[in-house]
């Protein structure tokens, strides 16, 4: 990272590339045509790509068989986390993702359940529409919805849903132990609880 | 009350006298914080966060009285540390459970919160168990309360159920030091709220109130909630339509809240209606009925060829008063061009009785309004079940009874609990139907100006006194010495003797006298107490505004012409304003646009109502109409206001507009008529468009526009008929009136209203006779006959049976001739 944030140009071995100037005139034009038809540049790219062919240091990766490990912060196919405590679903149907979304594809109903609590009764997320900027997962108060590492998404239709279930972690998966926690937009910055203001309790 | 100039951080400010500082700075558009005061109510001081410094000394801005010169500091260093002393306090112990709650963010607690800026707390105390309540209609969560008692006062002095109180909540009380360490109000509004939480005055855990709702709407956070929206929607989602309320002719603002209805279905749906709290209060109807709405409407064009032959081919038109001003104009148009008569007999008889009332008043509608009402400190009732008739109006009652100490007579053959539990200040007078006259009579007698009412009425009302001795027994108090024997230690001897003591000692005594006393015989027709003059004396004092409200059992009156000349000449020759209740939602509207017929033709179009071909906004009829909320138009109130109301739902369908363009009138939309209505006197050429709907934060209404009360030429006779004292049903007696939250088959079509159609009877009749509720009865009269199961109702008493006209399919308007009384036999089946 650090090679990253220094900007500073002269001690990196930048230097600027000798490029001549576009011609202006006609007579430029014509010659510059005439010197990339003949001068077989292409050749020159396909060379490379032989040579690299021959010399088997493939650097490329064979998708769909290999893929890249993804990043934890990496913003693809959103899902819904449960609860370490109890397996439960964290979403409470608070509505912000909703309220939040600025491409307007999240869409929930709530209910009152049995034992009067809310309930998310259905929650969807129209892929087609999901511009994967994150927000619904900075803004869950609960970190219920976070953005997964999924990106897979192609689709027949420009309309794609997906659903609660979906998203939602397998119980499976829970049981095992094995649901991992987002750490992009939205999760909790490191030191949050010294920055904490504690509240008195009377117990 | 005369105009003080006051100082509010200088801003000098003229107001009222005696306006309480807090009303006459949120006119002025100075910000003081409060939570627990509610326009219109007596303030409760449960919040003292509007402290302000009125003269260098601190005092609360919702009960301190603007007095000339007076000099007031909104904020100081001292109520900076109050104020945030006291929200601490609210937060303290309250869930954070923001996310859930159905206020989402509509909340007071939350918004005065970050306002104040509290970012820390300083105070504890341990919670104890706040489990929540299903109250019914109504959800209560204690944990989210923080017992502001705005809920409580809109109950007891707006509605007048006085459903709600507080009760004890249990628990630790507060940690001593907290008595020096705080600041002094913050302290002392803690330990009131740390006492209590909000239960209900029945003692059970079920509502039993007229079930309006206001208490949910006023709540500052999400405690109240109504059961039917419980978590079913974040209020940001929804949109808000303003429109009127098209129930009854109070015409309320509200304003419809809609959404798509699932995830799955994107039409909209009205989620709830939401009032201005402050400045108007709903009743169930209004809160509750929402859903009336004519669904799944498409274009039928072989049902509007049908209309439209239909029209062609009638002679009549029929129709009820539930349809905008526009709506109306179009049948006028209609009857203009074609000659339809139109035939609205509840329309009818308002009409002609305001046209009686305007023979001797001089003016074409009633005086006053409402809000006049409300401000008034004596009220009389006459001829309505205000209850149910409009609850505004009971409403306007309570608040005056409630908050200007006032007094009212409330004249009407139904008994009537509700009404009478108001205020220990309103004498109910259950007269037998048909005596409406002696009630006027009486009134003129009571609170006439002798001096200038005709001579014959006064020579008339003088024939009813009588001066009478009578034997008054009155208790005296008289001193009688007593001589007692008493044991008593002898201090020489010590021994105990006994003494004789004398002893003075007040005795009551009777003492009869005869005494000369005017006897008013009208008193006894009215089957009114003896001592109620008693009464009256104490219940006049002090009194200065008045008002009179009339309602709909005198337009149908078979001396209904009678009865309106009276009620011209109480206005006349009294203090009293005037008001009248309007049958239904528009019929004061229809009143003034249409000529009105009184028998039918023929062949006849009936809209809402039945007839040859009908177009209907309820879904039954031949041609599918839009309901009132999925309308734009405007509605005439009882406040003589023409308020524009919205559609809160779209309709894919046909409307009237349609039909007579049709016919060969043009306009693209229905409102294009409402500029077209400044032809009719007394209403205004503007368009719908310019309209204003709003309240200002003076509490004034800018709604639509008031009607004017055009003078008429008035006929110098005044002459009254005198009374028939064989007038008076008895017997088994029927009264068609509407169980609260009802009004019409579209609050019928209503999920959220389930109150049942059947034979009303009150549960102490039920109890005196063989009957129970859900019996098959059926109900005779001379006119027609019913068959119905009995609905026990504790909101009314006595012997009457009370038949509900809301639900068409019952017909109850076949029993009786117009006057809504009748004789009747009611037999089990």
């Amino acid at each position: 990272m650090e090679q990253f944030n220094n900007r500073n140009v002269a001690d990196n071995g930048y230097f600027m590339v000798d490029i001549e100037d576009y011609p202006t005139d006609g007579m430029g034009k014509f010659k510059r045509i005439i010197k990339r038809t003949f001068r077989l540049e292409l050749f020159v790219g396909l060379w490379v790509v032989m040579r690299e062919m021959i010399k088997f240091d493939i650097h490329t990766i064979s998708y769909p068989a290999e893929k890249m490990p993804i990043g934890p912060r990496y913003r693809a196919v959103h899902e819904m986390k449960r609860l370490w405590e109890s397996d439960a679903e964290r979403c409470i149907g608070c509505g912000l993702c909703e309220k939040i979304c600025i491409s307007d594809c999240i869409r929930m109903d709530t209910k009152i359940d049995e034992d009067s609590r809310k309930e998310v009764s259905e929650y969807t997320i129209n892929l087609g529409r999901c511009i994967f900027c994150g927000y619904c997962a900075e803004v869950c108060p609960e970190l219920a919805i976070t953005h997964g590492g999924e990106y897979e998404q192609a689709s027949e239709q420009r309309e794609h849903f997906v659903d609660y279930e979906y998203m939602l972690t397998p119980i499976d998966t829970m049981k095992a132990n094995a649901q991992k926690e987002f750490e992009g937009f939205g999760s909790i910055t490191p030191h949050e609880d010294e920055r904490v203001k504690k509240t008195p309790l009377a117990y | 009350m005369s105009n003080v100039v006051i100082n509010i951080d200088g801003k000098e400010i003229i107001t009222e006298e005696g306006t309480f500082v807090l009303n006459a700075a949120r006119a002025n558009d100075i910000y003081i914080p409060a939570i627990c005061y509610l326009t219109r109510c007596s303030p409760t001081l449960a919040c003292r966060i509007c402290l302000v410094e009125a003269d260098g000394k601190q005092v609360y801005a919702c009960n301190a009285k603007a007095k000339d010169g007076m000099n007031i500091t909104t904020t100081t260093e001292t109520i900076e540390k109050e104020r945030r002393a006291i929200m601490e306090v609210y937060d303290v112990n309250h869930p954070l459970q923001c996310g859930v709650c159905d206020q989402s963010g509509e909340c007071e607690l939350q918004n005065y919160t970050l306002e104040i800026g509290v970012d820390s707390q300083s105070y504890t105390v341990q919670d104890v168990d706040r489990a929540s309540h299903d109250w019914g209609h109504l959800h209560y969560d204690p944990g989210l309360c923080i017992v502001c008692e705005r809920c409580v006062t809109a109950c007891k002095d707006m509605i007048g159920d006085n459903s709600l109180k507080t009760i004890a909540r249990g628990g630790d009380p507060l940690n001593a030091e907290y008595k020096e360490s705080m600041p002094k109000d913050a302290y002392a509004m803690w330990n009131k709220l740390n006492k209590s939480v909000i239960g209900l005055t029945n003692g059970t855990d079920v509502l039993d109130c007229t079930s309006c709702g206001e208490c949910a709407a006023v709540c500052p956070v999400g405690a109240l909630v109504n059961t039917q929206f419980m978590y079913k929607s974040n209020s940001w989602e929804l949109k808000s339509i303003p429109a009127t309320c098209g129930h009854c002719s109070a015409g309320c603002q509200i304003s419809y809240d809609v959404k798509h209805t699932s995830v799955h279905n994107p039409d909209e749906k009205i989620y709830r209606v939401m009032n201005e709290w402050n400045y108007v209060s709903l009743c169930g109807a209004g809160r509750y009925g929402f859903d009336y709405e004519n669904r799944d409407v498409t274009k039928d064009e072989t049902a509007f060829a049908n209309a439209v032959a239909a029209f062609k081919k009638a002679d009549t038109i029929k129709f009820t008063s539930t349809i905008t001003n526009e709506e109306a104009f179009i049948l006028q148009t209609l009857k203009n061009k074609f000659g339809y008569k139109l035939v609205n007999e509840e329309a009818r008889s308002f009409q002609t009785f305001l046209s009686d009332y305007s023979a001797v008043s001089g003016t074409s509608i009633y005086g006053s309004d409402l809000k006049t009402a409300m401000n008034s400190n004596f009220i009389i009732s006459i001829g309505t079940a205000i209850k149910t008739d409009n609850p505004n109006a009971r409403y306007a009652l309570n608040n005056s009874l409630t908050t200007n100490k006032g007094a009212a007579l409330y004249f009407h053959p139904v008994v009537d609990p509700i009404i009478a539990g108001l205020s220990k200040n309103i004498v109910c007078i259950n007269h037998k139907p048909l005596q409406e006259e002696i009630a006027l009579y009486l009134v003129l007698d009571l609170f006439g100006d002798k001096s200038k009412l005709p001579t014959d009425i006064v020579d008339y009302l003088a024939s009813f006194h009588s001066k009478e001795m009578v034997t008054v027994t009155e208790t005296i108090k008289e001193k009688v010495i007593e001589i007692v024997k008493e044991m008593k230690v002898n201090e020489e001897t010590g021994e105990e003797e006994e003494i004789e003591v004398e002893k003075s000692k007040m005795v009551p005594k009777k003492v009869s006298k005869e005494v000369e006393v005017d006897v008013n015989r009208l008193i006894s027709m009215l089957g009114m107490a003896e001592n109620f003059m008693e009464t009256f004396e104490k219940l006049m004092k002090k009194k200065d505004t008045f008002s009179m409200i009339v309602g709909p059992d005198l337009y149908n009156h078979p001396n209904s012409k009678n009865l309106a000349r009276l009620v011209a000449l109480v206005e006349k020759y009294s203090a009293f304003e005037l008001i009248m209740i309007p049958t239904l939602t528009n019929t004061l509207g229809v009143a003034m646009i249409n000529e009105l017929s009184d028998t039918a033709g023929s062949y006849a179009v009936g809209y809402n109502t039945d007839a040859d071909f009908v177009l209907s906004g309820l879904g039954e009829g031949d041609l599918d109409m839009p309901a009132i909320n999925q309308q734009e138009g405007t509605l005439t109130s009882i406040n003589k206001y023409v308020n524009p109301t919205n559609a809160a739902l779209p309709y894919g369908g046909y409307a009237l507009n349609d039909i007579a363009n049709a016919l060969g009138l043009d306009a693209k939309n229905t409102i294009d008529y409402t500029v077209e209505l400044g032809s009719i006197d007394g209403f205004k050429a503007q368009t719908f468009d310019s309209l204003p709907d709003h309240y200002t934060n003076s509490g004034e209404e800018v709604r639509g526009y008031r009607l004017e009360n055009l003078s008429t030429s008035v006929a110098s006779d005044e002459s009254v008929n005198k009374i028939d004292e064989t007038l008076g049903l008895e017997g088994e007696i029927i009264y068609l009136a509407n169980p609260v939250r009802q009004f019409t088959d579209f609050t019928k079509n209503t999920t959220n209203l389930d109150e049942k159609s059947g034979v009303y009877m009150s549960s102490e009749a039920l109890e005196a006779s063989e009957l129970n509720a859900g019996d098959s009865v059926s109900v005779k009269t001379e006119n027609g006959e019913l068959t119905a199961a009995i609905v026990s109702d504790n909101k009314i008493a006595g012997n009457i049976t009370v038949l509900p006209t809301f639900d068409s399919k019952l017909n109850s308007g076949a029993l009786v001739n117009g006057y809504r009384f009748a004789t009747a036999s009611i037999q089990k089946v």
